[in-house]
């Protein structure tokens, strides 16, 4: 039995063109993009080439995209660098409860170093409310940062609104749009953000590679000291091989997105529906404002972690936000905030689908999922059938 | 990340359900933490006959209460009180670190049924 690969947020397959493209700056093209002779300039040209893609898909201008070692190094250096750049001031940062950990533990890792920190609530869908955003701007707010959509339920937020309100307030505003990169339409005007972070492997780029938009005329300090690289924001030599992998990536998947989003929202509404069919079962999210790859449900009087590997004995990979899976006591923070209660929030599940899913493989976990939940609710003793 | 055996426990779990007019029920565990396990026991002059379980939980937490079920059938009661969450651990060739406070509870609520059975059944001698 083949894998029904069903964790798409979490991480993609490298596509095979992407693979290509990358290929010869492993071996051939290896020169350090520093270097002054040939294979150095070569190595540089692609780099430049891929930061033109890269800021062309965005709607930015290439000297404003910084490649990092991914989105959790993008988000940091986003946050901890602004953060530093401009604490003289102010120390006051605003961000929501259910940021990815990199958006989060940054923020608290600065209140720890004495930055002052407002954390916003959500309602039961998951959405900032941007009022609430600008009853939180004070005088000193330095940074906002609120993510795009959120990794867990799909929610996608107002962030045109929000970043209006922010840059009218002058403060700066950054999104981790990790998990909308390559999935929605990402211009960096219209979104009204001044830092924007992205991921190439949540896109069928490579692991180990990322990239951060930041605003022209927006200050920060590196977290990575000891080159001139990337404009002395990121010391290193580059990724280059990664790099060339990123921007193909994403240079496919935005010319490929209409065609691929309609197959996603399809299967995604068809499992949505199908789960829903299940009794004592929650939809967790947004109907209206929602990835069209994401699926999060929570069954109730289950447990996530043996719904998972019930699904991994079926051949089917998904994540739950359970304490188990999370290797925390608690549950995920996304669905407490969220409102749920710690019972319901353990027996979450989240399928996020990809372009090579096929109507036959939802089908097929259809099938599975409600056997399997009867099982567990049947020897669970919270469930009186 | 399981032992085979865990896994094995967890897919075919021994002795699942209640028992009606059980002479004794534990339950530990709440559903805050994410588990909860329910055994009841039967038992005829002092020694165990049955158990039945019902656990919400994650793989480990179903796994720990089959196991036990088979490891107390048959033991007196002072037997079955000496099974220990490690002997239960070791029983199933391991559990990963994470896993031994948080769902190795089934000693604790076998011993929790004991105790509600010698509550119902003082010793009259």
């Amino acid at each position: 039995m083949s894998e029904i690969y069903l964790d798409h947020a979490a991480t993609t397959p490298l596509r095979p063109e992407v693979l290509e493209a990358m290929l010869p700056y492993f071996n051939q093209e290896f020169g350090n993009p520093s270097s002054v002779y040939g294979a150095g300039r070569r190595a540089h040209q692609a780099l430049d080439q891929a930061r033109d893609t890269v800021a062309d898909l965005l709607g930015a201008k290439s000297e404003e995209i910084i490649f990092t070692s991914g989105g959790s190094e993008a988000a940091n250096l986003a946050i901890k660098g602004v953060a530093w750049a401009y604490q003289t001031k102010g120390k006051h940062i605003i961000t929501s409860a259910i940021e990815h950990h990199a958006v989060l533990d940054a923020v608290l890792w600065l209140k720890q170093q004495g930055f002052e920190v407002t954390i916003l609530p959500v309602d039961e869908e998951g959405f900032v409310d941007p009022q609430s955003v600008q009853e939180a701007l004070r005088g000193d707010t330095i940074l906002v940062s609120i993510m795009h959509a959120n990794n867990e339920v799909g929610t996608i937020q107002p962030i045109e609104d929000i970043g209006a309100i922010v840059r009218a307030h002058g403060a700066f505003f950054h999104t981790d749009a990790v998990q909308t990169a390559g999935i929605l339409d990402l211009d960096v005007a219209e979104l009204n953000v001044d830092l924007l972070s992205l991921s190439a492997h949540k896109f069928y780029g490579p692991k180990g590679v990322g990239a951060l938009y930041v605003r022209k005329g927006v200050r920060l300090d590196p977290l990575i000291h000891g080159g001139a690289q990337e404009k002395r924001r990121r010391a290193g030599t580059e990724n280059v091989a990664g790099i060339v992998g990123l921007a193909k990536a994403f240079e496919l998947a935005q010319a490929e997105r209409g065609e691929v989003t309609r197959h996603l929202i399809q299967l995604r509404d068809q499992l949505l529906q199908g789960l829903q069919a299940i009794p004592h079962t929650k939809v967790n999210g947004s109907l209206e404002r929602r990835l069209p790859n994401n699926v999060n449900v929570c069954f109730q009087f289950i447990e996530g972690e043996s719904l998972l590997l019930n699904l991994d004995l079926k051949g089917i990979a998904g994540s739950s936000g359970s304490a188990c899976t999370s290797g925390s006591l608690d549950p995920s923070h996304v669905l407490l905030a969220m409102g749920l209660s710690h019972e319901i929030a353990h027996g979450s599940l989240r399928l996020t689908l990809g372009r090579e899913n096929t109507q036959d493989q939802v089908t097929y976990v259809l099938e599975e999922i409600p056997i399997i939940v009867e099982r567990l609710r049947a020897m669970s003793p919270l469930y009186n059938a | 990340m399981y032992s085979d055996k865990v896994m094995d426990h967890f897919t075919n779990p021994r002795n699942v359900g209640e028992i009606a007019n059980a002479d004794g029920v534990g339950e530990v565990g709440n559903a805050r933490c994410g588990d909860i396990m329910k055994i009841w026991i039967k038992v005829e002059d002092g020694i165990i006959q049955d158990v039945k379980f019902k656990t919400f939980g994650c793989g480990a937490a179903i796994a720990t209460s089959s196991v036990i079920t088979e490891m107390a059938i048959g033991k007196t009661l002072d037997e079955a009180e000496e099974i220990t969450n490690k002997s239960v651990a070791e029983e199933l060739e391991g559990l990963p670190p994470l896993k031994m406070h948080c769902s190795n509870l089934a000693a604790d609520a076998l011993r929790a049924a004991i105790e509600d059975y010698r509550k119902k059944h003082p010793i009259t001698a």
